[in-house]
């Protein structure tokens, strides 16, 4: 820092909620030009620390008992309306971490845009349309003339993410507050947006606060980096410090945190478990009444062959049909083509012919929330399974089954009892994996079971799953976009984009020597960044 | 009770005006329901020439107790009383008048005001209100609950197949729901009414027929969200069948919001069956509703206690049932479930 006074200059801050304190004491300083990283978990604080920079909490429900927060040495805590509104937007902006929710579907990217020039600087609207391209034209957005009267649904996820920094840029703030941009957005686009960012904070010269759980992220980014945990900074210093000689247990852990290890090996000649022969998942999208249906292909054919205990890791973006490709496997949606469980053809069949098979093949999805019916216990939930396919269990054995699937994931089955929404996220995958684990199927699909839980959880869950497969000798199908992640578990690997099968192979293979540029683009994007 | 339920029972009483809503409907719903020993024209129970006689549950002519006609006895008619005085005692209902009770001793003009005899006074036919009111407002809650309970089971029935199903099933359902919800039912009630002759089931009936929409949209809702959810897709990679999906994983997801519909739904039928009343389409005369009341009242304005008091009675019943409606919807609430759990844990 060589100025005296920094630009940005938080002490000693506090914010309340009620009675619950969610920031304590926490300092930092972001001068112009530099990049300061707050890291940390979900609920540690950082997004909340960064809204109060520009008091946008929820007040007066939220509360700053203590603490001053300086921009360019005025105090902003307290600061009467009017004057925050001039410097939100104007010296100080922010962009989120939703592209998808954070642009209004209504208005064309020029109004969106346009709008904050003509209430912060008083353009005409011409001015502020001929200022808006040039701010597409700095964030490098494709076609910016045409880009200009889009509404945001007809851009993609990268692209509304660089109209939302044009946004930002439009009145040249002097800082700009990223809270989590890139977590929404596919690893290329990630790369290309950080890219973009800092590229052009240097161009600008302004300060960034870059607020991320991604460590990856911030090694690549942040001259100085903050580390929070529970509401307090435990360990604040130069990047290179931080990442080499981490002084704070929770640090370390955190650095520790990141997926490790590889897959066991297995023998070769296990029973096959799971084959295919041209298959494929094809969508019919239909043209109205009378026009002619068209046929989409969510995934190209492929043929697969697994045995017992291998993993077959799915890589791939949004949107290139990983997930269809899991969904058809287990006949969840209707599949082209031939499959065989345990040698045992499922194609063909109905879905009540498919019943009786549905014991040995189960799912675990994405989003732990969203797959456990709040409304049934953790029992009713994992011995759903059960009472269909062991109809004639008695109830102690069942019992038994249950508390041993809880054993399995390593929670205690005294909380059977309890409902899901007493669970963390990381606790509710392992009951989404219990449930999956009750039938004791051979084959399991296993759909983004950690991105959406907190890096230290989605270690533990990586081990558990790799455990759980040398116990009992399961054969994964391991969707993900996270590559870390599916080195840590897969033997072989398929790349997936557009519904096209990019690359296939063994993991390592396909790791060390990827043979497409498509394979190359994502490893450096996951890996080098 | 299993802890849930015991916590949904926790949060239903922290909601103190609805737990206390449902003691006094209680009680009211309670005391109605013997109506026949609060507000009658015969002794709860009487004693003659040594025999202990239960006219509320048995029909004596008055030939049997030592009359000479052979029709039901008449226990207000000087006649009986005197004989039951002479050889015996008899204990009397609080009200000594049942709904349909003439008192013949009032002199006209009817109606007549509250007095010492009839506390709520009396509506046109000499009737005494107080006793129309306790027979009225057990046939409205009866009636309105059974009319709830049909259309609602009908209602989430249809709603539930639409919204799980989709598609065409749900388009025809949709178009079809319109169509019926558009008959205009005063109508079909006036020309169904010229041709039978109401009397409670058929009236119930008939309601029903054109009640069942009101929670279909609010189930049909429900259900077209959740049938994506994953917790429905994980049932169904274990195989479990459409109909245990419908039943376990989605419909007590819809339930809270058909629920909370549910009191409103009472309520309207209770409504419906008094404006029906009102008009003079709905039950026979014989039957004492809180409707004709009010129909009294209007035609005797000169008489306010009467419209007074049948509308004291159906606000206070109406908005008893919201009360208990809202604290159903908070014991209900998962979200107040955790908390209870937090504060006793």
């Amino acid at each position: 820092m060589s100025q005296d006074r920094p630009f940005l200059d938080v002490q000693d801050l506090h914010v309340s909620f009620g009675g619950n304190t969610a920031v304590r004491g926490v300092s930092f300083q972001v001068d112009e030009g530099e990049t300061l990283a707050l890291v940390g978990e979900s609920g540690s604080g950082k997004s909340v620390s960064a809204l109060s920079v520009l008091q946008l909490l929820p007040y007066p429900m939220a509360h700053h008992p203590a603490g001053s927060v300086l921009v360019e040495g005025e105090e902003m805590l307290g600061a009467d309306e009017a004057r925050l509104r001039t410097l939100r937007g104007a010296s100080i902006s922010m962009i989120f971490q939703e592209p998808m929710t954070s642009l209004n579907p209504l208005h064309t990217v020029a109004k969106q845009i346009s709008e904050t020039l003509i209430v912060h600087k008083g353009l005409t609207r011409r001015a502020a349309r001929e200022r808006a391209l040039e701010l597409l034209r700095l964030v490098r957005l494709p076609d910016p003339e045409l880009k200009l009267l889009s509404y945001p649904h007809q851009l993609s996820g990268g692209q509304r993410q660089r109209v939302m920094i044009a946004m930002a840029l439009a009145n040249e703030p002097k800082l700009l507050i990223a809270d989590e941009p890139t977590t929404a957005l596919d690893v290329t686009i990630q790369a290309n947006i950080l890219e973009l960012l800092s590229s052009l904070q240097k161009e600008l010269g302004m300060g960034l606060l870059l607020i991320t759980h991604d460590l990856g992220i911030v090694r690549s980014m942040a001259d100085r980096v903050c580390v929070m945990t529970d509401g307090e900074i435990v360990e604040q210093g130069p990047c290179a410090q931080i990442f080499d000689n981490p002084q704070h247990d929770y640090t370390r852990k955190l650095l520790s945190a990141e997926p490790k290890g590889r897959p066991a090996q297995v023998e070769s000649d296990g029973a096959e478990v799971l084959a295919t022969k041209d298959f494929g998942v094809q969508y019919k999208i239909d043209k109205g009444w009378f026009g002619k249906s068209q046929v989409f292909e969510a995934v190209r054919p492929i043929d697969i062959s697994l045995r017992a205990g291998q993993t077959l890791g799915v890589v791939g973006e949004s949107g290139s049909g990983k997930t269809s490709m899991g969904l058809g496997l287990l006949r969840l949606i209707e599949s082209q083509g031939e499959q065989y469980l345990r040698s045992q053809p499922l194609h063909g069949l109905r879905q009540k012919q498919i019943k009786p098979h549905r014991r040995n093949m189960q799912m675990v999805f994405q989003d732990p929330f969203g797959s456990l019916s709040p409304r049934m216990s953790i029992q009713q939930i994992i011995e759903e399974g059960l009472l269909v396919h062991e109809s004639q269990m008695a109830k102690d054995e069942r019992d038994e089954r249950v508390d041993h699937a809880l054993l399995d994931v390593g929670l205690d089955p005294q909380m059977k009892e309890r409902y899901p929404h007493e669970f963390s996220g990381g606790q509710r995958q392992r009951i989404a994996i219990a449930r999956a684990l009750a039938l004791r199927p051979e084959f399991l699909v296993l759909d983004e079971p950690t991105s959406a839980l907190d890096m230290s959880v989605q270690a533990q869950i990586v081990d558990l799953l790799r455990d759980l497969q040398c116990r009992y000798s399961l054969t994964y199908l391991f969707i993900s976009h996270d590559l870390k992640v599916v080195r840590a578990l897969s033997h072989f690997l398929v790349v997936m984009k557009d519904g096209r099968i990019v690359e296939q192979g063994e993991a390592d293979e396909v790791f060390e020597n990827p043979q497409s540029e498509y394979t190359r683009e994502l490893l450096s994007a996951a890996f080098v960044r | 009770m299993s802890p849930l339920n015991q916590r949904r029972w926790q949060n239903f009483k922290a909601n103190r005006r609805g737990y206390y809503s449902l003691w006094i409907f209680g009680v009211l719903f309670g005391l109605t329901l013997c109506a026949e020993m609060i507000a009658n024209d015969k002794p709860i129970v009487f004693s003659l020439h040594g025999e202990l006689y239960f006219p509320v549950f048995v029909t004596y002519s008055e030939a049997e107790l030592g009359g000479v006609l052979e029709t039901e006895a008449d226990y207000r008619e000087t006649f009986m009383r005197d004989l039951i005085e002479r050889d015996g005692w008899a204990i009397w209902p609080p009200i000594p008048y049942a709904a349909d009770t003439i008192d013949w001793q009032l002199e006209p003009p009817y109606p007549q005001p509250p007095s010492g005899e009839h506390l709520l006074g009396t509506n046109g036919q000499s009737n005494d209100v107080l006793a129309v009111l306790i027979y009225g407002f057990r046939l409205s809650v009866l009636f309105g609950i059974s009319l709830t309970i049909i259309s609602s089971v009908i209602g989430v029935a249809v709603g539930a197949i639409q919204g799980y199903f989709g598609g065409w099933v749900d388009l025809i359902g949709q178009r079809f729901v319109e169509i019926w919800a558009g008959l205009p039912i005063l109508l079909i009630l006036i020309i169904l009414a010229s041709m039978v002759e109401p009397n409670v089931f058929w009236l119930l009936a008939i309601l029903s027929l054109f009640s069942w929409m009101a929670l279909v949209g609010v189930v049909r809702a429900e259900f077209l969200r959740a049938r994506n959810f994953e917790f429905v897709r994980a049932a169904r990679a274990l195989g479990v069948s459409d109909f245990t999906i419908m039943r376990r994983h989605v419909l007590p997801n819809a339930m809270v919001a058909a629920l909370t519909y549910l009191p409103f739904v009472l309520n309207g039928a209770i409504t419906t069956l008094t404006a029906i009343d009102f008009l003079g389409f709905g039950l026979p005369l014989e039957d004492p509703t809180l409707g004709r009341l009010l129909q009294q009242a209007k035609q005797n304005l000169h008489a306010p206690w009467l419209g007074l008091i049948a509308f004291m009675a159906l606000a206070v019943m109406l908005t008893l049932l919201i009360f208990i409606g809202e604290a159903v919807r908070d014991a209900l609430d998962p979200r107040r479930n955790l908390e209870a759990a937090r504060v006793a844990g």
